[in-house]
């Protein structure tokens, strides 16, 4: 049955209008969870916040275990679905240039988006920034074509590259988490800040 | 001074609901069109568009243009990603209104002032958006999407987003705390 457009189950137009939809939804969830918030998203880097960590890891979960759960129920072809494809070195690089934009901006790209749709000036502005920014990569981009497509592992799967099934890999996945909230909740009483 | 509030503000919502429904909605995304969430693919569309409108030759030759073309037929502005964004735009602004939080503010620490704050949101943003394109990804499009996956990259990104980041916010303290 799914993916719905994969399958041509559904027009490429139903398949746009469904993505404002789900659009809808993640925005409406990640301002309810707070994630309109700079200071709030900060916080999980000093412990007095840590709302990204339970909301990005319980979200990875649920939907990780969703889609093992519907492809054992024959309702998505896990083949057809999209496993984003690991250059090493630019997944890497990549991601500590985003960690440092992380931890000076306060929003990544989502959650700007999401500040910004409630009047944070400051999002706006990081938005701004994010245009520049994918805008500089594009200008130069010749410069760094090389370190960009370097490593390439083709579109493994973490659990293949350990060597485990992907229901052993959900579940110590499970219990890192459950850890990891754990740790959450302790840092939060450690370093308790009132209202920010 | 006194701070006057006079509007009723709603608390956040609990961070394992709110990490259900967001797991829900990605679960969603990846069961209408095969692929997850996303944010920067949306930025990196205009900036496409932008460049094609504005100098059409130069674009035509650019690689990072192409690359773009290789991957997306039809309009770069009627993709998944950008119309996914439009409704993101919607729904936080629906969930702030609901909640009591619209607001024009610049939200910083009270030891810094806002122009500080407006400063480091614009470089943060630039580095956000830049890593973004190298990573081919950001936190929603590689990290989260790519984890539900069970994509290698996405792990790798995820955990050097967050860590570099946690390693360095002894300097930035001051920004948030």
């Amino acid at each position: 049955m799914g993916p719905l457009s994969v399958n041509e189950l559904i027009s490429e137009n139903t398949n746009l209008f469904l993505a404002f939809i789900i659009g809808i939804g993640f925005g409406f969830v990640l301002e309810q969870s707070g994630f309109s918030s700079s200071r709030k998203l900060a916080g999980v880097f000093y412990g007095y916040d840590t709302v990204v960590l339970k909301v990005f890891f319980t979200a990875a979960i649920t939907a990780m275990l969703g889609l093992l759960f519907f492809s054992l129920f024959g309702w998505i072809d896990l083949n057809l679905v999209y496993v984003n494809p690991t250059y090493l070195t630019s997944a890497i690089l990549g991601g500590i240039i985003m960690g440092v934009g992380f931890i000076m901006g306060g929003y990544c790209p989502g959650t700007s988006f999401c500040g910004a749709s409630i009047g944070k000036l400051d999002a706006l502005v990081f938005i701004g920034g994010l245009f520049l920014g994918v805008f500089i990569f594009g200008l130069g981009y010749n410069l760094w074509e090389g370190t960009y497509m370097a490593n390439f592992l083709g579109s493994p799967k973490v659990s293949e590259s350990l060597g485990m099934s992907d229901g052993i890999f959900a579940f110590i996945l499970i219990i890192i988490a459950l850890a990891m909230f754990w740790v959450a909740e302790w840092a939060e009483k450690k370093f308790p800040r009132e209202e920010y | 001074m006194t701070k006057s509030k006079e509007r009723k503000v709603r608390p956040y919502i609990n961070p394992y609901v709110g990490g259900v429904l967001l797991g829900l909605v990605l679960l969603a995304a990846n069961f209408v069109s095969g692929r997850g969430l996303g944010a920067s693919g949306a930025i990196k569309s205009t900036v496409v568009t932008a460049m094609n409108t504005v100098a059409p030759e130069a674009s035509a030759n650019s690689g990072f243009v192409k690359e773009f073309g290789e991957a997306h037929s039809g309009s770069p502005m009627k993709t998944w990603l950008v119309f996914e964004m439009m409704g993101v735009l919607v729904g936080g602004f629906l969930s702030g209104a609901l909640a009591g939080r619209l607001r024009f503010k610049v939200e910083h620490s009270p030891k810094i002032t806002s122009r500080r704050r407006l400063i480091f949101a614009l470089a943060g943003g630039v580095l956000f958006g830049f890593g973004s394109q190298l990573g081919r990804g950001c936190t929603s499009g590689s990290a989260l999407s790519g984890m539900a996956v069970l994509s290698l990259g996405g792990f790798v990104t995820m955990m050097a987003i967050f860590g570099t980041a946690f390693a360095l916010a002894y300097f930035f303290r001051k920004n948030w705390i």
